[in-house]
């Protein structure tokens, strides 16, 4: 089991912490993992990108050049990284204020409208949760959500952990957003 | 009556300090840092501060103050000794910690490092000998040079224009919140090397009493520097030096 | 606390590292992409626990020479800092290795030269392994690649810093320090005492306990004849260094028509290059040295025989190559792909200039 994947959008859309907490996700299921996002001015209002790597084996480069699964929360990023996607790799993309959709065949592509989910959940600082659930129902790589709850509860701080169930729902309402 | 019967130590009235080794110093007849290495060395073998003292040396006349008074030293690049002191005393609080620095080491290159110990409150002495010029390198301008004062790179006088004002490094430390005892002393009379001997003394229990930082300038003769006999070197800073930096306590709290 | 088993950035790996070493003082000045490390260990407290010192000093200067300061006492004193900060430090390091004081210094290296960019580079490797500051000195130079190699080189910088009294410098670069990973922590050491201290550092300047011969510590030497005698001293422990500290990894060196020798993060880089070169049926072998000084001059002249050509990856201009040329007297064809100024380049790129300069280089 290896997945390479890429989490890009603003700055504030919180796509560096849902890597952290999918990272941490990992490392609760006995995985090897790595975090290496782009820092730097970007991240005050910019893109932001992360790279997650999961795995059972020692991980080489943070760095890639494609990947097994892409998730684009913005135009830019999906421009950017959607031709990045592995033959047969997946993409997930946010469609909030997309206006050019990706032309691949050889991919599988998931355009969620994540934004209105979690308009629905009535609090918009679980997007990033919403995301998460839709990733982790388009993985190959089953993650366990006890396994993600523990990662949840690693990744923040202890005064945060009482919205520890709004996080589980915004990753179930995520889940529910992809084709049975 | 025999000589012996002289020599006794009933009678004795003055000895060599303990800790000052009885070697030749390189240091030129008439300057002062014989005279202050004298006084620190008495006052850490009397305070009984032999065994905890650690001395930080400067770059300047006294960089081999460690080869005189007997006491663990560290020998500090140019103006670092407050840092170098700092991290020696946080390390090893129960340890008697002094720098010894010149005017060059105190507030030209080492200004950054001596002001933020001082600020930071370190429970250090910084004994700050403020002769007026650079000695070791041959008499070059310092911080703390006067106006008009010919030296190696003045060689018409230290000019406003040219070259600033002399730095009140002293009263600056005045100013710092982490400063307990600040005081300017000299050497050139039985009377001042007394009174030196004293805020050593103190400043040195207000490092045992956690005060903060304490600093005893000395002004202090470079007879060599100012090419003037040692006998004239002492009046001419009485005639010049005092008026601008004048002796007594700045701080005392 | 045993083994704990966690997720951390680079950084703050080292500030946990450094706690449980048992180091008895840190010294900073915040500086990207390394501030991390301060601000882990002013919110870790070490002081409170372990009785470990933190200091955010008021330069560079200022906590180099702190180092300085602490570690002629006997104690076991670090600072960190990113290039630009790095430069400042020279002289409190040059003075550090002229006194054979241990210390451990880290540099997560930043593009420049100047003050440059926060992005990540490997331009001070010249810096690092051939001295830095004046004199004729080497500091031990370790390359983690992974930040579970940031935690092992706290210990490893230490012990060896200690065991031959002698700086070491962990060169990293911005990507270990800002990359987060699973990394084990070791168990936690306890700090040694002030009379373990003693003990182990006769020639410690921290007291004249029982009125014992005093201790100076000084770089000063004004007789030409001593001074030379100090050097020699300095050049033979250097040897000992030499002889026996030398570290380096190897990946698929046998077999391999081509070599790829990189240090630090980019050395996995290459990895994931050797993958996609294996893609296309190109042999690859990778040498990473760990120590950058000592060099592995003669592992990587073994690993080089019967090889078609060597390619030196580098976030540089091209530094590591002349240490590779002379460790191969230009037996073989060497060239350099680098990327400067804090870009870090894709493992496809790598294979690009595999090919483009070695495979089917043009004439």
């Amino acid at each position: 089991m290896k997945e390479e994947i890429i989490i890009a959008g603003f700055g504030g859309q919180g796509v560096l912490s849902m890597g952290k907490i999918l990272a941490y996700s990992g490392l609760m299921d006995d995985k090897e993992v790595t975090w290496f996002p782009s820092y730097g001015p970007e991240q005050r209002g910019g893109t932001a990108n992360v790279t997650v790597i999961l795995s059972d084996e020692k991980i080489s480069s943070p760095v890639l050049d494609a990947y097994d699964i892409v998730i684009a929360l913005n135009q830019q990023s999906l421009d950017k990284f959607a031709p990045k996607v592995k033959p047969g790799g997946i993409l997930i993309y946010d469609t909030n204020g997309i206006h050019k959709v990706p032309q691949r065949d050889d991919i599988k592509i998931y355009p969620v409208n994540a934004m209105e989910a979690t308009m629905e959940l009535g609090n918009p600082k679980a997007y990033n949760m919403v995301v998460m659930g839709a990733l982790l129902e388009a993985m190959p790589y089953k993650l366990p959500m006890e396994n993600v709850v523990k990662g949840l509860k690693k990744s923040l701080p202890e005064r945060h952990h009482k919205l520890i169930p709004l996080n589980e729902q915004a990753i179930e309402k995520g889940r529910e957003m992809l084709p049975k | 009556m025999e000589i012996t019967d002289i020599i006794r130590e009933e009678n004795k009235v003055y000895s060599a300090p303990q800790l000052l080794d009885e070697v030749d110093m390189h240091y030129c007849p008439g300057c002062s840092h014989g005279v202050v290495h004298k006084l620190v060395s008495e006052v850490i073998h009397e305070m009984g501060l032999t065994e905890t003292t650690v001395g930080v040396s400067p770059v300047g006349c006294a960089v081999f103050a460690y080869n005189y008074i007997d006491v663990d030293w560290v020998e500090a690049a140019h103006g670092r000794a407050p840092a170098v002191a700092t991290a020696i005393k946080r390390l090893w609080p129960q340890n008697t910690v002094f720098t010894y620095q010149g005017d060059g080491d105190m507030a030209a290159i080492g200004t950054a490092e001596s002001i933020h110990a001082a600020n930071r409150g370190e429970n250090i002495v910084m004994i700050f000998v403020n002769n007026a010029i650079y000695g070791m390198t041959g008499g070059q301008m310092a911080p703390t040079t006067l106006l008009g004062q010919k030296t190696a790179t003045t060689p018409y006088g230290r000019r406003v224009d040219l070259n600033g004002h002399p730095l009140e490094i002293t009263e600056l430390m005045k100013m710092l919140d982490g400063t307990c005892y600040v005081t300017r002393q000299s050497v050139h009379t039985p009377a001042a090397v007394r009174k030196t001997k004293a805020a050593l003394k103190k400043a040195f229990q207000n490092s045992l009493d956690k005060k903060g930082t304490s600093v005893v300038e000395v002004v202090s003769t470079c007879n060599s520097g100012w090419k003037l006999s040692p006998e004239k070197a002492n009046e001419w800073m009485v005639e010049n030096m005092f008026p601008k930096y004048p002796l007594g306590d700045l701080k005392d709290i | 606390m045993k083994g704990e088993v966690t997720l951390m950035k680079g950084n703050e790996a080292v500030a946990h590292a450094a706690i449980r070493y048992g180091c008895d003082g840190y010294f900073g000045y915040p500086i990207t992409p390394q501030s991390e490390v301060l601000e882990t260990l002013e919110a870790l407290m070490p002081w409170e626990t372990t009785g470990m010192v933190v200091l955010q000093a008021e330069s560079e200067v200022a906590a180099i020479n702190m180092v300085y300061g602490g570690a002629a006492t006997g104690k076991a004193v670090m600072t960190s800092s990113s290039s630009p900060g790095i430069s400042l430090k020279q002289e409190g390091i040059s003075y550090i290795a002229a006194a054979s004081l241990p210390a451990l210094i880290l540099n997560v290296m930043r593009g420049g030269p100047g003050l440059g960019t926060i992005q990540p580079s490997q331009a001070d490797y010249f810096q690092a392994t051939k001295g830095g500051g004046h004199g004729d000195y080497h500091l031990i130079v370790l390359a983690p690649a992974s930040v579970q190699e940031m935690v092992d080189f706290v210990g490893l910088g230490f012990d060896l810093s200690f065991k031959y009294l002698t700086p070491a410098m962990i060169l990293a670069d911005g990507i270990v320090g800002q990359m987060m990973e699973k990394v084990v922590l070791p168990e936690q050491r306890p700090r040694r005492t002030d009379e373990e201290v003693k003990k182990q550092c006769p020639w410690a300047a921290n007291g004249r306990t029982g009125l014992r011969k005093r201790n100076v510590v000084t770089s000063l030497e004004l007789e030409s004849a001593k001074m030379e005698v100090n050097n020699h001293r300095l050049q033979a422990t250097y040897r000992e260094i030499e002889k026996n500290e030398t570290r380096w990894e190897e990946i698929d060196v046998e077999g391999a028509d081509y070599l790829m020798i990189a240090f630090g993060s980019v050395a996995r880089i290459c990895d994931k290059a050797r993958e996609l070169a294996a893609e296309k049926g190109l042999k690859v072998g990778i040498v990473r040295p760990i120590t950058l000084w000592p060099f592995p001059t003669e592992a990587i002249n073994k690993a080089a025989q019967g090889k078609k050509g060597i390619l030196v990856v580098e976030l540089n201009a091209g530094q590591m190559i002349e240490d590779v040329r002379l460790a191969v007297h230009d037996n073989l064809p060497v060239e350099h792909f680098g990327r400067l100024g804090g870009i870090i380049p894709s493992p496809n790129e790598i294979v690009d200039a595999l090919e483009e300069k070695l495979v089917n280089p043009k004439k």
